[in-house]
């Protein structure tokens, strides 16, 4: 008895299943190696799941922080401009200015790991080794004193590291708090009066909205020189420019950002864009001492600013392949000419 | 006088010269006229040849509505590659927000994915981990919607107060698009879910690897993978080739360019669901996961970038109204600061978690107007105030101000962004 049963338990599912045309999957996609996975599953969870084995201490991440993170975020996590501030800020959070970096107001450090390692560099991302990442992450525990400076980091100690924020959070609860609150709806009379107490003019802060002319639109001129350029090595000079445009911009409507725009960098006096407010002393120095921008000076200074000109706000650790420099040049050459 | 606000006096003339000749004479009566240029004079695009079929194989907007463009504020961010541009709402009508025309907040520039080397994989808590590429996304059976897309932070800059003026700056951060993409859903049974699954981790191919942690109710609801926007491929600062659609929810949550969904039991706390798109309240504590957008409206006409130039008069008043929970149920307008409120009219696709497009007319009789729109949406929530969002949350939230907005509008048809009491 039980036999049958099983048997037109089967029938009626097979018959099931060609009524609906329907199977539980589609047959769609292949089977992801484990190779892909190392390569695209790089996320970290608060308790440490995703953490790959490894360790950097805060004198390493000095180092590594200096090359990589202080051109933006500032020697001290102070932020440079309006880059992130990533240090400080304790006891702000109540105030009229709260200052969120990681040590005031991020819950949890494996999200310092997790981002430094999926997206910084800003410009360069997943260039880092997991130790330089865990470097980092210890020296930005230092910069906000949560560790002292012998301290390491490593994927056995790090589930013990909590941030001071982490009990700060609470799950939306507008549900609760506030929706039962807005379901009225006056129609007549809802105040006895009204006035203006706040205009946005006052401020003054609005882009301006003119309909651009023509002529205000910069024209792209054809240097004579393009004729000259070697155009394979100005394609690869682009992508070596990614290390750099977070800072400079070029082109016809590059404006300063972190440092100065570089439309005819080429002949220009080095420190000398009257408009660009950031420079160091040393490079205005440097420049009226005669130093000026060419094939030889760029190369030179871009391979390592910091030794070639001592004091620069530049904090870049410079590129070390003479071919990507050459590249990198042969770009800027290409696009220099054409802004401004 | 700010320079904007002289600007807008200045169009305001040019605009009332143009109208010089039809002087509004009351009721119903036409105003007499001089013979018109416009009509006694021929016109050259009346007499010569215009362009061919061939003159411009992807079309572009007329020369006219050269103004109508997308724009940032410059200070608002470090870079432009982290940063954001406002839609032109001013500019619009109708529900649908063309594709050129919808904002950008990237955060690490905008990818150009080759889609022959697109893939998604699918990986964690699912049967099999699982690499998908474009042609198989297609062989899933599509669907079409019609949903908006708001930044947490749209209008985040007025909660201390009126302080850009133009509702392309003040509500610009949403689009509203029809996608065709495929079920998420679909997805996650074809790479079977284990029962442990609680949350998914969608994440972008840029170069800012973007992520976000969704619960899975959400992902197996009404989440799309979509490639088409508007009936044309997603341009790609917008995800080109796919992007997930979150309905209803804050726009940073609709991963672009995406590349991988993980399956999990637990959420991620990644950087934008810690330090960025959590609500600071005034005590120092922080809402997280709050990724409903509430309903809210805004009159795009008249705005600070579009004045009255008619006069007095019948003049047509409309806005966009939304709601991440649902329809728009009712818009309710007013014209006096608030004081008393009549219901506009809705026209147009009325869906959920879409924009609906309202109209109120009415004769002004050219005193000074303080214009305010109130939304309703479909479970009875009502749109707030500022102030009394403030009176919850104080000023630091930055993210999820959906409260009423005023215009005010002076006797010379001249519109400025105000708060009022």
């Amino acid at each position: 008895m039980l036999k049958y049963l099983n048997l037109a338990l089967i029938q009626f599912s097979l018959i099931l299943f060609a009524h609906t045309g329907q199977s539980e999957t589609l047959g769609l996609g292949r089977v992801a190696t484990e190779n892909e996975l190392k390569a695209w599953d790089i996320d970290i969870r608060p308790d440490g799941a995703g953490l790959p084995a490894g360790s950097g201490s805060v004198l390493s991440g000095e180092e590594t922080y200096t090359e990589n993170c202080a051109s933006c975020h500032g020697d001290f996590g102070e932020g440079i401009d309006r880059w992130p501030e990533l240090a400080g800020g304790f006891d702000t959070l109540d105030s009229e200015d709260p200052v969120k970096t990681i040590g005031s107001y991020w819950p949890y450090l494996s999200t310092v790991w997790d981002y430094v390692h999926r997206a910084m560099p800003f410009g360069n991302a997943q260039s880092l080794t997991d130790n330089d990442v865990y470097s980092i992450t210890a020296y930005i525990l230092y910069l906000n004193d949560l560790v002292e400076e012998d301290f390491e980091l490593s994927n056995k100690n790090f589930s013990s590291i909590s941030l001071p924020n982490e009990n700060n959070f609470f799950h939306d609860n507008r549900n609760t708090l506030e929706n039962k609150q807005f379901v009225k709806r006056c129609m007549q009379n809802c105040k006895p009066d009204v006035k203006i107490t706040k205009r946005a003019v006052v401020l003054d802060v609005t882009p301006d909205t003119e309909i651009e002319t023509e002529q205000s639109v910069p024209k792209v001129e054809i240097q004579e020189e393009t004729a000259s350029l070697n155009l394979q090595l100005v394609k690869d000079g682009e992508k070596v420019f990614k290390k750099c445009k977070a800072c400079h911009k070029i082109g016809a409507k590059a404006k300063h950002g972190t440092g100065p725009h570089l439309n005819n960098i080429y002949g220009r006096i080095a420190g000398s864009l009257s408009d660009y407010k950031k420079y160091s002393k040393n490079i205005i120095n440097a420049g009226n001492n005669g130093l000026i921008w060419d094939s030889e000076t760029l190369s030179s200074f871009i391979e390592n600013p910091k030794k070639y000109l001592a004091g620069t706000k530049m904090n870049f650790k410079g590129i070390k392949k003479s071919t990507d420099r050459n590249a990198l040049l042969e770009y800027i050459k290409s696009i220099a000419s054409s802004g401004n | 006088m700010s320079k904007k606000f002289a600007s807008a006096r200045r169009n305001f003339v040019i605009g009332s010269l143009a109208a010089g000749s039809t002087v509004f004479a009351g009721n119903a009566t036409k105003a007499t006229a001089h013979d018109d240029p416009a009509i006694t004079e021929l016109q050259p695009w009346a007499s010569e040849l215009g362009d061919g079929v061939d003159a411009s194989p992807y079309g572009k907007p007329s020369d006219f509505e050269k103004h109508v463009i997308r724009r940032n504020v410059s200070w608002l961010t470090a870079d432009p590659t982290s940063s954001v541009n406002f839609t032109p709402l001013h500019a619009l009508d109708g529900t649908i927000t063309p594709n050129g025309l919808c904002f950008e907040r990237h955060h690490g520039g905008v990818a150009i994915v080759n889609p022959g080397k697109y893939r998604l994989m699918v990986n964690g808590l699912i049967n099999q981990n699982t690499v998908f590429d474009l042609s198989d996304l297609m062989r899933f059976p599509r669907t079409n919607r019609l949903y908006f897309l708001e930044c947490a932070a749209n209008s985040g800059m007025e909660w201390r107060g009126a302080q850009l003026n133009g509702c392309q700056f003040t509500h610009g951060m949403i689009h509203n698009v029809l996608y065709t993409g495929i079920k998420l859903k679909d997805i996650l049974r074809e790479v079977g879910l284990k029962q442990s699954a609680k949350w998914i981790l969608a994440e972008g191919a840029d170069s800012s690897a973007m992520t976000r942690s969704i619960p899975i109710e959400k992902a197996m609801d009404d989440c799309l993978i979509a490639f088409k926007m508007n009936g044309e491929s997603l341009r790609p600062e917008q995800g080109y080739p796919v992007r997930l659609v979150v309905p209803g929810w804050e726009g940073n949550m609709w991963i672009k360019w995406i590349r991988r969904i993980e399956v999990g039991d637990k959420p991620w706390h990644h950087r934008e669901e810690t330090s960025k798109y959590t609500d600071l309240f005034e005590d120092g504590n922080a809402r997280k996961f709050t990724w409903e957008m509430d309903a809210k409206s805004v009159i795009t006409n008249p705005s600070p970038q579009a004045p009255v130039l008619h006069g007095r008069g019948p003049m047509v008043l409309t806005g966009v109204a939304w709601s991440g929970r649902g329809k728009i149920s009712r818009v309710d307008v007013s014209i006096d600061g608030g004081i008393s409120w009549n219901e506009a009219r809705i026209n147009g696709p009325a869906n959920s978690k879409s924009m609906h497009r309202f109209y109120y007319e009415f004769d002004w009789n050219g005193q000074q107007l303080l214009l305010q729109s109130r939304a309703q949406d479909d479970t009875g929530y009502v749109q707030p105030t500022k102030d009394q969002l403030r009176s919850i949350r104080g000023e630091n939230s930055i993210y999820h101000n959906n409260g009423i907005q005023t215009w005010a509008v002076d006797r010379n048809g001249i519109t400025e962004n105000v708060e009022v009491s």
